[in-house]
């Protein structure tokens, strides 16, 4: 097989055409931001036919010309990706395969699209953000990377070769290289994205990344939140002696430097210790506490309804967290290993741990804020002269009312959780050497950069277009959230 | 105003006492003497021998104790060990003479030794605190304008091409971590990949002779992932003060535009942004470990990842009461620069 | 061109609107917000534009302003100040005239103040940028003004920060700006609307003297007649975005065409109106949202004078009422409309006895500790009195009107009796039972089912994140009625019912009511427990007029009916008058006044009572009111005053002997018939008061 180049028999029209389209809109863009500066708060006028007059002159003019060139390059991006699905192999180059490659991401995000648009009206929040261009970007580039997990991590799709496997001959080897002859039948014949300098392949490696990231960020997050809005909404509720010591012990982890925290506690000397094990035994009881609580405060008014719902949420829930916590070997071990579920490494679940204890702390800070400005509507005063207990106020009437700005930090907490991930793999802190995630990726590539430039770049464009993605998507959620 | 910066002072000892206390700790923890025992005695050493070496070094004793003599409250220990040596703190492990202190800790300003560089922790600290410090210097130059002139820029017409064309360039700034920027600058500007190699990859030079080829590609490394935040607090901030009322009643005052922005709405808009840039700092040192890391620039966060790795204690320790003790200060001053800027809570 | 606007010659009209149309263009739809509005304003005189909210009346002002926003646009008519279009100014132009020609207040005095800046420079910016004045003329006008608007120790004041005025000074030094270049057009919006009725007075008194002064043309936008009718000469009426009459004061208050404006009268408690006799009419319905408007007539849907075929159908023009000067009505029918029919009188009802003493305050006292300053801590602690020897009783079926100004302590009042926060001394017995010092969590559900509140402010009473049902039947499981969820369903169902408001509301989300349905829902969640003692904190306040009379009449039904002791909580002296039996007056903590309504309305006062009575504007031209008003501002409850607490303000000081005043409180006076009243003032010297409020013989009658 010959090496691929990175656009096939369609880059000889289609990249120029791109290139020069993309340089053209960027221009005009600083043109027209220039500009803006200078330009007068144009006084609108309306139309007798009831449209706006809009901005007129020669910046109205720019910005017209700048959202066509806008759609042409999405347009002439899009016919790219398409057309490389109907080519036969190895035409359309590189970057053609790998747009192959992604076809079922493809196809699903383009059935959640068509779907969420068509009811938009009808779906909230969600629908709205439909309504902002850049909410749809956003939400966009993070369910491409949430699709591309679940097809790499459950039917183990788009990925091209084993993430781990060697090829002898293709250690550091530029993208699109030939893989040697003699291997098995329906092996895939080239390295799409090159080879790291153990000979494993690239693009495999960057896409089961996003599995090990889209595990371990969002629940990361949830947890942090769980412990989050379990401590905060008493501390901004009740104020006093509780507050200060919530607050402190808060400000305290704060200004711990993150780096060092986790040099300190994501180290094999401390995992044997047990400590993250116990650790991960104070975080985990949140989420109990926390339906435990949200349950009861609402149907303790009826006695066998509480019982049951609270029996039915609560025995899994134990279960699922003595599983997780008690681990064989580790100084915890307080649960019968036969009924032991869930195994977690013990690398993993330091990283899990200090990521989840690095994050409470700002989403106590965030939680505690709303409720400290909820607590004085007059719905929470109408509850409390109605005798409702504290939680339930906190929890119904306070919680409830505060989702918006949540929803929009959690967004935002992920990505910022990723690059966490990212921080720890690029250390070489917790995760095992081989793992592909993306920071341990970056941070293998990142020691021959200055020769070899492929094996870090994936990985690193990988992870920006997800936090960008989670960004836009938060931004356009508030902004969403914000009209009427 | 005297009180509150004593109550201040205060919460901030105690949070450097507890955070010091918390870093002796898990760096006190066996599996890590242990480590330490065997790297610097001997690899093959039994664990009755790696007890004994502790032993006779001070390390077995209780921890408070321990952090008592680190911290100079105590009087540092003279041990006689089991192999009929005696060993005190405060004669760097040898035996004690007629002029050995009784207290030796940071507060009498011995750090300890560094096992790794072999020399003092203190000097050490001080050499590349002062090198991290150019670094920051320069980060702080590109940065805080940067950001105030995009923020202020894009928030004085809300919803304008002006602002969603910065916010979008803040938005991609804050979702670039310096790692992943640092990774595309250096194959971008230090590779002759896409033929644009201006800079150099590395800035090991710099720590001696600083120069716009060798530092700009850390400088703006760390600056770019800050610059967006605070880009876009201080947009926030100003989208919010230019809705105000005051600002309506300005605008019919007769105030021009531009008298508008700079006379009544920068003062308010600052001060959201202020605190912000203060409270950076933890985040900034971050940058600092990766960049120092990525571009071998031997400063202070770098030294942080070879004490960490190495297991150097008391450097270790050195460098978290350092990076613990900046973060307070900073924090110190976000909370007094408040209280100037806005003088809503001013009052005597 | 310039030069003639700032010619005193001119001797047109100083503001002419035009058949104006403003629109606001969401993404959805254009929404018109004002339609076909005219007007015209003569130099010195003042023009009251008059509305509920939502009828576009600020967007009036705003449009004079060229002040609109990203979404507001100007789609039809002509603005002329001194004869020249401002629709077609440039930028340049209208910011040489804002500021300098034309003014405007508005509502919050402290939003409107830049909080970084001192006052003497924000006052001083308006000179020297419209009369390119130095920096010590303008200090030396700013002075002036200052003085002008009776601010003790302007030279202070001008180098202070505004958080450190009150509400009152900072509204006062709005109005300083405004005049500081001597403008031609003045426009106040709602300027009075965040102060207290006392101090609003002394506001409303320094506007119309000032405008005397500097012979100011005002617009004057406000909901309340009664303050149009103070301060105003002529007088537009709008309603959902059209003018619907215009006219001189006493044409539209005397002679009114328009059944919009007549409904408005009746809706609003007058002196004479009487929850029993003469009931408010309420205006049946809702304001149409700006998108739903119906054809024709926008107030046909609800006017009693509908005429289907004629009423909603086309355009509806304003038509001169012939014999009137400059008197016009947006009315198709007003020639046949028999204006002076007497009122379709609601059922009359009985007034009800009052039963059983159910509640009774035997000298409560509620002190609070807080520190000297919030931020900087600190050992020397205050004691905040905020309610001083409370003693009253209230009666089952009773109305007790508890009346004040901010400060007052009924609010800590209301925490202390639901058990919010315990008392400090004294005792609170509900049927004869201690509760003063149970809090609400050591209360059984019965007491605390008995006693329930309903919320002044309607956007913030009912959880915006649960339906009107399910908020309703979690207080029905708190109060533990109803057996399974079925039943409380029905039960919910029926208090829908209660208080009128239709079944298929328990499926909606707050955001779907009006204020005034989810005030309705708020009474219904207070009853579901079937209390026996409700206490409205201002329950009303917050509605426009049209709906409060809909409100309050639902609220005295239920009462009636249930028998209810209702404490209500106000500032509002008229609809006390209305609907309560004994009235309550509070100043800073303490029970300066008690009695029934009849003893506390008529003379002898407490100085406080007959001031307040004399600062409620009254929409009716044929009052006469004696004319009080205060000095300064409402001290702070963290500093009051010694002895008395009204003897800062008080008009009868000398009269008591001051030094007897400033050192002792007064004792509580008990005069003819259980009248209560705390003075130092002789029986001689309170027997001569003069009642405040001087009735024309018929409405008295």
């Amino acid at each position: 097989m010959d090496t691929l180049t990175w656009t096939g028999s369609l880059g000889s029209i289609l990249v120029p055409a791109i290139t020069i389209t993309a340089a053209v809109f960027v221009a005009a863009v600083i043109v027209q931001l220039i500009m803006g500066v200078f330009a007068a708060d144009v006084k609108l006028q309306a139309n007798p036919d009831g449209t706006l007059q809009g901005r007129g002159g020669l910046l109205g003019r720019l910005e017209t010309y700048t959202g066509w060139l806008f759609m042409l390059l999405v347009g002439l991006i899009a016919a790219f990706i398409v057309l490389a699905w109907f080519m036969p192999y190895g035409e359309a180059g590189i970057l053609g395969e790998i747009s192959r490659r992604f076809l079922p991401t493809w196809i699903a995000l383009i059935v959640t699209f068509i779907v969420s648009i068509t009811f938009k009206r009808k779906l909230g929040l969600y629908g709205k953000l439909f309504d902002s261009t850049i909410g749809m970007i956003g939400f966009a580039l993070v369910m491409f990377w949430v699709f591309t997990s679940i097809f790499v991590g459950m039917f183990d799709m788009i990925g091209t070769h084993d993430p781990l496997q060697q090829i002898s001959g293709l250690k550091n080897k530029l993208p699109g290289v030939a893989v040697p002859e003699g291997q098995d039948e329906g092996f895939y014949p080239h390295y799409l994205l090159g080879g790291d300098n153990l000979a494993r392949d690239i693009f495999t490696r960057m896409v089961h990344g996003s599995v090990i990231v889209m595990i371990i960020a969002p629940l990361a997050t949830i947890f942090a939140f769980m412990v989050g809005i379990t401590l905060g909404l008493p501390a901004g509720y009740y104020g006093g002696k509780l507050d200060t010591v919530l607050s402190f012990l808060a400000n305290l982890i704060l200004a711990f430097p993150v780096i060092l925290l986790f040099y300190l506690l994501v180290t094999p000397e401390i995992v044997a210790t047990g400590l993250p094990n116990f650790l991960a035994a104070f975080l985990f009881v949140f989420p109990l506490v926390f339906f435990g609580v949200l349950i009861n405060s609402r149907y303790k008014t009826q006695g066998s309804k509480n019982t049951l719902y609270l029996a039915v949420v609560l025995i899994p829930l134990a279960v699922l967290y003595l599983s997780v916590i008690s681990e064989a070997n580790s100084p915890l071990n307080i649960w019968p290993n036969a009924l032991d579920l869930i195994t977690i490494p013990g690398g993993i679940l330091v990283v899990f741990v200090s990521v989840v204890f690095v994050n409470s702390p700002t989403v106590f800070r965030i939680v505690r804020g709303l409720a400290l400005d909820i607590k004085t509507r007059d719905y929470v005063a109408a509850a409390q002269t109605r005798g409702e207990g504290p939680w339930y106020i906190m929890l119904w009437e306070i919680l409830p009312n505060a989702r918006g700005p949540l929803i929009v930090d959690f967004c935002l907490r992920i990505g910022y959780t990723t690059i966490l991930l990212g921080t720890l793999g690029f250390f070489g802190l917790g995760l095992p050497p081989e793992s592909p995630d993306w920071g341990s990726t970056i941070n293998e590539g990142r020691k021959l950069l200055l020769i070899y430039v492929h094996p870090a770049l994936p990985p690193a464009i990988a992870l920006l277009s997800l936090v960008l993605g989670l960004n836009l998507l938060a931004d356009g959620l508030r902004e969403e959230s914000l009209k009427d | 105003m005297g009180l509150f910066i004593l109550r201040r002072l205060g919460v901030m000892i105690l949070t450097a006492l507890c955070l010091t206390f918390i870093v002796f700790w898990l760096t006190n923890l066996y599996p890590n003497l242990e480590k330490l025992a065997k790297t610097q005695g001997n690899f093959r050493m039994s664990d009755e021998q790696v007890e004994t070496y502790l032993g006779n070094r001070g390390y077995t004793q209780a921890l408070p104790v321990k952090y008592g003599q680190w911290l100079g409250v105590l009087p540092g220990y003279v041990i006689e060990g089991t192999d009929g040596e005696t060993r005190a703190r405060c004669a760097a492990g040898r035996a004690p003479t007629e002029d050995t202190a009784t207290f030796c800790g940071i507060l009498q300003g011995e750090w300890g030794q560094s096992t790794v560089f072999k020399d003092e922790v203190g000097s050490i600290v001080s050499t590349r605190l002062g090198l991290t410090g150019k670094l920051m210097f320069w980060v702080m130059m590109v940065m805080v304008p940067g950001a105030l002139i995009i923020g202020v820029l894009a928030g004085m017409r809300e919803g304008s091409r002006t602002d969603r064309s910065l916010s979008t360039v803040s938005i991609v700034s804050t979702a670039t971590p310096e790692y992943v920027s640092g990774v595309i600058l250096i194959a971008v500007f230090a590779t002759p990949l896409f033929g644009m190699q201006y800079f150099k990859g590395t800035a090991t030079s710099a720590m001696d002779d600083a120069n716009f080829n060798n530092f700009f590609l850390p400088v703006i490394t760390i600056a770019l992932y800050g610059m967006g935040y605070i880009a876009r607090m201080t947009r926030a901030s100003m989208t919010e003060v230019m809705t105000a009322q005051y600002i309506r009643t300005a605008r019919l005052k007769g105030v021009s535009f531009p008298n508008i922005v700079m006379k009544h709405a920068l003062r308010n808009a600052l001060i959201a942004p202020f605190t912000v840039i203060m409270l950076q700092f933890p985040w900034l040192l971050n940058g600092v470990v990766i960049v120092e890391t990525l571009f071998n620039y031997k400063g202070f966060g770098w030294t942080l990842v070879q004490a960490a790795s190495n297991n150097d204690i008391e450097l270790l320790l050195g460098v978290s009461v350092v990076s613990v003790f900046v973060v307070l200060v900073t924090q110190l001053i976000s909370d007094i620069g408040y209280v100037f800027l806005n003088p809503r809570i001013r009052i005597s | 061109m310039d030069y003639d606007l700032r010619n005193d010659a001119y001797d047109g009209p100083i503001l002419e609107i035009d058949k104006l149309s403003i629109s606001f263009f969401t993404r959805l739809r254009e929404i018109p917000a004002v339609m076909d509005f005219s007007a015209k304003i003569m130099p010195g005189e003042a023009l009251g534009i008059v509305g509920e909210s939502g009828c576009g009346k600020s967007t009036v002002a705003l449009g004079v302003m060229q002040d609109l926003g990203v979404n507001g646009r100007i789609v039809g008519g002509s603005i002329k100040f001194k004869g020249r279009d401002l629709n077609t100014m440039t930028q340049e132009e209208l910011r040489d005239i804002r500021g300098s020609q034309i003014a405007m207040i508005y509502q919050e005095p402290m939003a409107s103040l830049n909080p970084a800046m001192r006052i003497g420079k924000q006052l001083m910016e308006v000179p020297m940028i419209h009369e390119g004045v130095s920096e010590k003329d303008a200090y030396d006008r700013a002075l002036e003004v200052v003085t002008d608007v009776k601010l003790p120790d302007p030279a202070r004041i001008l180098n202070s920060f505004p958080h450190q005025l009150s509400g009152g000074q900072q509204q006062r030094i709005v109005i300083a700006m405004a005049l500081m270049s001597k403008p031609s057009l003045l426009i106040l919006d709602e300027p009075t609307t965040a102060l207290d009725v006392t101090v609003e007075a002394a506001v409303v008194d320094l506007v119309k003297d000032l405008g005397k002064k500097y012979g100011t043309s005002m617009l004057f936008i406000s909901h309340n007649l009664g303050l149009v009718l103070e301060t105003c000469d002529r007088i537009c009426v709008m309603y959902s975005g059209e003018a619907v009459e215009r006219g001189s004061i006493e044409d539209v208050f005397d002679e009114m065409q328009h059944p919009y404006t007549q409904a408005l009268f009746r809706s609003i408690p007058l002196p004479g109106a009487d929850k029993n006799a003469r009931p408010l009419v309420a205006i049946p319905g809702n304001f149409p949202l700006p998108h739903e408007r119906p054809s024709g007539c926008n107030f046909g849907p609800r006017c009693d004078y509908f005429e289907a075929g004629r009423c909603d159908v086309g355009n509806i023009a304003m038509r001169p009422i012939p014999g009137n000067d400059r008197h016009e009505s947006r009315c198709l029918r007003f020639e046949e409309i028999d204006w002076n029919a007497p009122i379709d009188v609601g059922p009359q009802t009985a007034k009800p006895e009052p039963g059983r003493v159910v509640l009774k305050m035997d000298n409560l006292k509620k002190y609070y500790e807080v520190a000297a300053s919030a931020l900087f801590g600190g050992k020397n602690k205050k004691v905040v009195k905020a309610n001083e020897t409370l003693s009253f009783e209230a009666r089952e079926a009773e109305t007790l009107a508890i009346v004040g100004e901010s400060g007052c302590g009924k609010s800590t009042f209301a925490k202390v009796l639901m058990g919010l926060e315990t008392a400090t001394d004294g005792q609170i017995l509900l049927d004869n039972q201690n509760i003063e010092s149970t809090p609400i969590e050591a209360r059984d559900t019965k007491t605390v089912a008995d006693v329930q509140m309903v919320f002044q402010n309607p956007f913030d009473t009912l959880n915006p994140s649960m339906t009107v049902g399910r908020q309703i039947i979690r207080a029905l499981e708190i109060f533990k009625i109803g057996n399974t969820d079925d039943d409380r369903r029905n039960r919910m169902l029926e208090l829908l019912d209660l208080v009128k408001l239709p079944r298929a509301f328990a499926d909606r989300m707050p955001r779907q009511l009006s204020g005034g349905q989810k005030q309705r829902v708020g009474i219904a969640r207070a009853f579901a427990g079937g209390a026996r003692i409700v206490v409205a904190d201002e329950p009303v306040s917050a509605l426009d007029v049209s709906v409060q009379a809909a409100v309050t009449d639902l609220l005295m039904e239920i009462q009636r009916n249930e028998k209810t002791t209702l404490l209500f909580i106000s500032h509002d002296l008229s609809i006390v008058r209305y609907l309560s039996d004994r009235v309550m007056v509070m100043y800073l903590g303490h029970v300066v006044e008690l009695g029934t309504t009849e003893q506390v309305f008529s003379p002898p006062y407490h100085p406080y009572t007959e001031a307040l009575l004399s600062a409620v504007p009254i929409a009716d031209t044929s009052v006469k009111k004696k004319h009080i008003v205060l000095d300064g501002d409402i001290p702070s409850a963290m500093n009051p005053p010694s002895g008395c607490p009204f003897q800062t303000r008080c008009h009868w000081k000398d009269r008591a002997g001051k030094s007897l005043c400033e050192t002792q409180v007064p004792p509580m006076r008990i005069l003819d018939g259980g009248h209560q009243v705390k003075c130092h003032l002789s029986d001689e010297d309170l027997a001569n008061m003069e009642p405040v409020i001087e009735m024309p013989a018929t409405a008295a009658e």
